[in-house]
């Protein structure tokens, strides 16, 4: 079983967590295009390759960042949600 | 012949202690320390049973569990591995896969049907429709092993957990050493080996400068190895994650580094009648000799191609047993003195030959083999043609790494021409390789092991010695590239396990089935038990020749878990699930409740009385909330409480509705929506102070919206805090015209209507319990929600029992609950609405605040408003009482599907059949006629009307409106 090191609760087997999807930067609402709009929420890319993802840590409630190379699945590094307010939210 | 020989040093067998077995119905008798198959080798049984497809005769190969010759059927339980399965004191062993029992085996027939079957003949030959279950019905008896007892007792098997610094797999020289060197490091080292007993082939292959005794013991007596015998590492898995299965457990192991020191699997060579029983691989034979102190035949033939051969030859001559020749197939043999030392003890050495051909003797076992010398060219010259007589045929011509552990791990092998073997190229983090899995072999595999297990201890952070690999390691060359020869009469089998030929792998490459993959799917070579360890090799030089490649080049195929197969009682788990239960769930149980699943919780569907139908039992539940008093516990919906300066804010995002401007003491519905506009949870959120909300989820929804409010609330990096407190709190709903007269004693909370109004929600206590009530209408009576802590939830649950008596309290289950929110109409989220419902196709508009700045599905919400709702959801009603409709049943129009019914039920209260539905804009007119295809295809009319239902105004709900 693959072992998350999560930045609140250190290495944790995957069991205790769940995955919230990849980082996907919101279009402004009220500025966007209804394509735009429609593309964001409902086209996905599935090109495997390093990704910016959700994981959540089940029994603490602890939502943080991971970047995750899903064609070798390797763990590339993962970081506190702050990393999206940083300026390098992709 | 095989036999027992005089007492063999370091043999694992206890003379003294002898078992009494049957084979196939007959008498036997074995020594302590006996695996079944060298039970019956000493015994002289030769033919232990009959091939996969042309059930053919087959006997002892590699006594190491590497092949499936050595399957029996043992006291019923099907496909045990004679190799490592120890002889059990009367068990009754018989062989698998034989029609009419081994000797007379009527399957014989195919041997001699083969041409007819060639690779692949089922899709050729069965493919017409009407005739194929009469074949696949033959096919499937035909074929397969052991038979199952449908009869047989369920054993729970233990797992367990277990975690170490370094794992070493593999007990031979290089493993022991591994072992050695991280346990020196400070390491904690679990060492596993299939066999029972540590050393591998170093029991006869020594374990160069050290004794292997030497090395064993400092294994076994350091105090930071454990061993686990008997066991094999099945696979590999993320992260240094190993399944170990021991006999009666599995073990799920996860160590900070790994060390591969699996060893090599000895190949053997191919050529007509191959498989015979008499022909066995050489290191099988030296398993049988040094463990069980058997002689492997009494006129033996050595096949010869590598440095083991030779070695194996003077091990047999030290034994006192007989070799009569060895036929080597280069046409140098092997250069240094023990050569010379063999042919001078009387070994009749034949350079540059090849075989030809097995030859049988009535029983069908090894009685000659018949050979030819080789050319310069490498083609078997048959001018030169010759037999000898021999009743052992012991093939030493190459080996195959036991990578499979290393390719789960992600290691790159590569192919060494030098020493004509796989070898891993690139390691992923943290696994080390050693010994001749790595392809190093001879006296270097101690120093091998040193180097891996220091390595292995430095990676799992210890202090260890960094020394480089000593490099250019391979002098010889332990595997022949071809040790493979065609006949025209064929029986050269590539796979035993599926009996796989030669001609089968030509064919299916002149088909197109060209590359290793796909030949292995076509021609099953390498599919059978053993999984090609003893196939995929010669497969893969078969296919390179063929298409003109490098070994390197024609690739592996991919090499999955398990390594061995492993007993399904070690992968099944128990039939665990996890159940919830209510704190007041004892009192559900003792007023007869007959339960329901809700997500994980146990709810009551309704409550059983003596003599009345369920119908029936629900009708008098919900007759007893619209007419006096009920009670329902409602403690399986999610509790939320949201907490901080920003907490309005977070549920004005999250949700559709507006909290922020909410009264303190007052409740709104809450309606949460996805991205896409869909709704996906309901609930009722309450302001108890200006910094503190609490609210309410589905009971299935509660633990994926708390997850989400948590992920939006990281998002958008807010000042307030979420706590799930579903289990804390229990809540019921005690709802009726009598509820308020039946609560007002019991609570200090003053529930005049003035004083606490519809929907609002007050803070006080029940019976003595710290409570929060909310003034809520979901069932469509005057009814109070009240939430306890858990702890005290049996208390207040009593109370309102027995204040509830004087006005016929009945508990009410969820059934009830549905047909009178039915009654009011309410939708309830993922019954009456989808995966693509939004709020104005449910009637639901009134919960959206489109004017707030931003809400999650606001922006989706406004594209869906100007496209305009695809279905409607609308009520109906069917006159008095059908028992025929049910929910997911079809609304016709004019053969056309136009809807679907979302819930029905009969309303007592109505006196008639009511329900809600989902369909087509253009037919969403209240009063219009539709058509329902009920079950069976009858259809039902149906009249649309508005909801609710039931006391449409709402005055019950609010009894101050309306008066008395």
């Amino acid at each position: 079983m693959k072992i998350i090191c999560c930045p609140l609760n250190g290495p944790r087997p995957m069991a205790e967590f769940a995955y919230g999807g990849e980082v996907r930067a919101m279009p402004d609402p009220d500025t966007c295009s209804d394509a735009e709009w429609t593309d964001y929420v409902f086209n996905r890319l599935s090109v495997p390759g390093v990704k910016r993802e959700w994981w959540c840590h089940v029994a603490s409630g602890y939502w943080f960042i991971v970047d995750r190379d899903t064609a070798s699945d390797d763990i590339i590094a993962t970081h506190t949600v702050d990393i999206l307010r940083a300026g390098d939210g992709r | 012949m095989m036999y027992r020989v005089q007492p063999v040093a370091g043999e694992w067998i206890d003379r003294s202690r002898r078992i009494e077995f049957t084979f196939e119905g007959h008498p036997f008798e074995g020594l302590s320390g006996d695996c079944i198959s060298s039970a019956l080798a000493a015994a002289g049984v030769m033919v232990f049973g009959r091939s996969f497809k042309y059930h053919r005769p087959r006997g002892l190969f590699s006594a190491a569990n590497h092949d499936v010759n050595a399957l029996f059927q043992v006291d019923g339980v099907p496909n045990v591995r004679g190799d490592v399965t120890a002889l059990g004191s009367h068990c009754r062993v018989s062989a698998v896969n034989t029609v009419g029992g081994l000797a007379r085996d009527r399957g014989r027939i195919f041997d001699h049907l083969s041409r007819f079957l060639p690779v692949g003949f089922y899709y050729k030959a069965f493919h017409g429709k009407r005739l194929f279950p009469y074949w696949e019905r033959m096919i499937r008896r035909m074929s397969g092993l052991g038979s199952v007892s449908l009869a047989a007792p369920r054993v729970a098997t233990s797992k367990r957990y277990a975690f170490c610094d370094v794992l070493v797999v593999g007990g031979g020289p290089s493993g022991l050493a591994a072992a050695l060197a991280a346990a020196q490091a400070g390491s904690q080292v679990l060492i596993v080996d299939e066999n029972p007993k540590l050393g591998g082939s170093s029991q006869w292959a020594g374990a160069g400068r050290m004794s292997p005794e030497a090395l064993i013991h400092q294994v076994e007596h350091h105090p930071r190895i454990a061993v686990l015998r008997s066991t094999f590492a099945a696979g590999y898995y993320a992260d240094h994650f190993v399944a170990l299965i021991e006999p009666g457990r599995m073990t799920k192991l996860r160590a900070r580094a790994v060390v591969i020191a699996t060893g090599v699997v000895e190949q053997p060579a191919i050529f007509r009648n191959n498989d015979l029983p008499g022909v066995m691989l050489g290191s099988g034979a030296q398993r049988l000799l040094h463990r069980y102190a058997i002689a492997p035949g009494r006129r033996i033939v050595v096949l010869a191609a590598n440095r083991e051969a030779y070695a194996l030859c003077s091990d047999l001559l030290a034994h006192g047993l007989a070799v009569t020749a060895l036929v080597d197939l280069r046409a140098n043999g092997e250069p240094d003195g023990i050569a010379i030392e063999v042919e001078r003890r009387g070994v009749r050495l034949l350079k540059a030959y090849a075989p030809v051909e097995a030859l049988a003797d009535r029983s069908g076992c090894l009685r000659a083999l018949r050979f030819m010398a080789l050319a310069a060219d490498g083609k078997p010259d048959p001018r030169v043609m010759d037999e000898l007589a021999c009743d052992a045929l012991l093939m030493s011509v190459g080996f195959a790494p036991a990578c499979q552990l290393l390719a789960q791990a992600g290691a790159r092998m590569g192919f060494s021409e030098t020493l004509q073997q796989h070898v891993p190229e690139q390691l992923p983090q943290g696994v080390f390789a050693a010994g001749r899995v790595k392809g190093v072999y001879d006296d270097d595999r101690i120093l091998d092991g040193g180097i891996a297990g220091a390595a292995a201890a430095r990676h799992a952070g210890f202090d260890a010695p960094d020394i480089a690999p000593a490099p250019g390691t391979a002098s010889r060359r332990p595997s022949h590239p071809f040790p493979i020869f065609d006949h025209p009469r064929d029986k050269n089998f590539v796979d035993l396990d599926e009996d796989v030929q030669l001609r089968d792998l030509s064919d299916a490459a002149h088909e197109g089935f060209d590359s290793l993959e796909l030949l292995k799917r076509y021609t099953t070579v390498g599919m059978g038990p053993s999984q090609g360890k003893h196939s995929n090799l010669n497969a893969a030089r078969i296919l390179a020749r063929l298409r003109g490649l490098d070994l390197a080049d024609a690739g592996m195929t991919t090499m999955r878990p398990m390594y061995h197969p492993v007993p399904m009682k070690h992968l099944a788990g128990r039939s665990f699930q996890a159940e919830r239960a209510t704190p007041v769930h004892e009192r559900h149980a003792a007023l007869g409740a007959v339960w329901m699943p809700a997500g994980n919780w146990q709810r009551p569907e309704y409550y059983a009385s003596a003599g009345q139908s369920r119908l029936e039992c629900i009708e008098a539940e919900v007759r007893a909330v619209r007419t006096g008093l009920g009670l329902i516990d409602v403690g399986t919906l999610g509790k939320i409480e949201v907490c901080g300066p920003d907490a309005g804010t977070l549920l004005d995002r999250a949700y559709a509705g507006r909290y922020s401007d909410l009264r303190i003491g007052m409740t709104r519905y809450g309606l949460m929506l996805d991205e896409a506009g869909t709704i996906i949870d309901d609930g009722v959120i309450a302001r108890l102070a200006d910094q503190r909300f609490y609210f309410t989820t589905t009971t299935g929804g509660s633990a994926t919206v708390f997850r989400e409010l948590l992920r939006w609330n990281a998002l958008w990096g807010l000042d307030c805090a979420l706590i799930n407190v579903t289990g804390h709190l229990a809540a019921f709903n005690l709802a009726g015209p009598a509820c308020r007269d039946a609560l007002q004693p019991l609570t200090d909370v003053n529930l005049a209507d003035d004083a606490f109004p519809f929907l609002a929600a007050r803070e006080g206590t029940v019976s003595g319990v710290r409570a929060r009530l909310m003034r809520v209408g979901f069932v469509g009576e005057l009814g109070y929600e009240i939430h306890v802590p858990a702890g005290s939830a049996l208390q207040v649950w009593d109370a309102l029992v027995a204040a509830g008596r004087d006005f016929d309290i009945r508990p009410f289950g969820v059934e009830a609950q549905r047909v009178l929110r039915l009654e009011k109409g309410h939708f309830i989220v993922s019954q009456d609405t989808d995966g693509l419902t939004n709020p104005f196709e449910a009637h639901a508009s009134w919960a959206v605040k489109m004017q707030k700045p931003f809400f999650v599905g606001q922006r989706s919400l406004r594209m869906l408003a100007k496209r305009g709702p695809r279905q409607l959801l609308v009520g109906f009603t069917v006159p008095g009482v059908n028992p025929v409709l049910k929910e997911s049943h079809l609304i016709i129009d004019g053969g056309d599907i136009a809807g679907r019914i979302t819930s029905v039920a009969r309303s007592s209260a109505l006196g008639c059949t009511i329900g809600l539905a989902m369909i087509r804009p253009d037919l969403a007119r209240t009063g219009s006629a539709v058509s329902i295809r009920a079950g069976g295809g009858t259809r039902v009319g149906a009249t649309l009307v508005s909801t609710p239902f039931y006391d449409p105004e709402g005055r019950r709900q609010q009894p101050g409106l309306a008066g008395p």
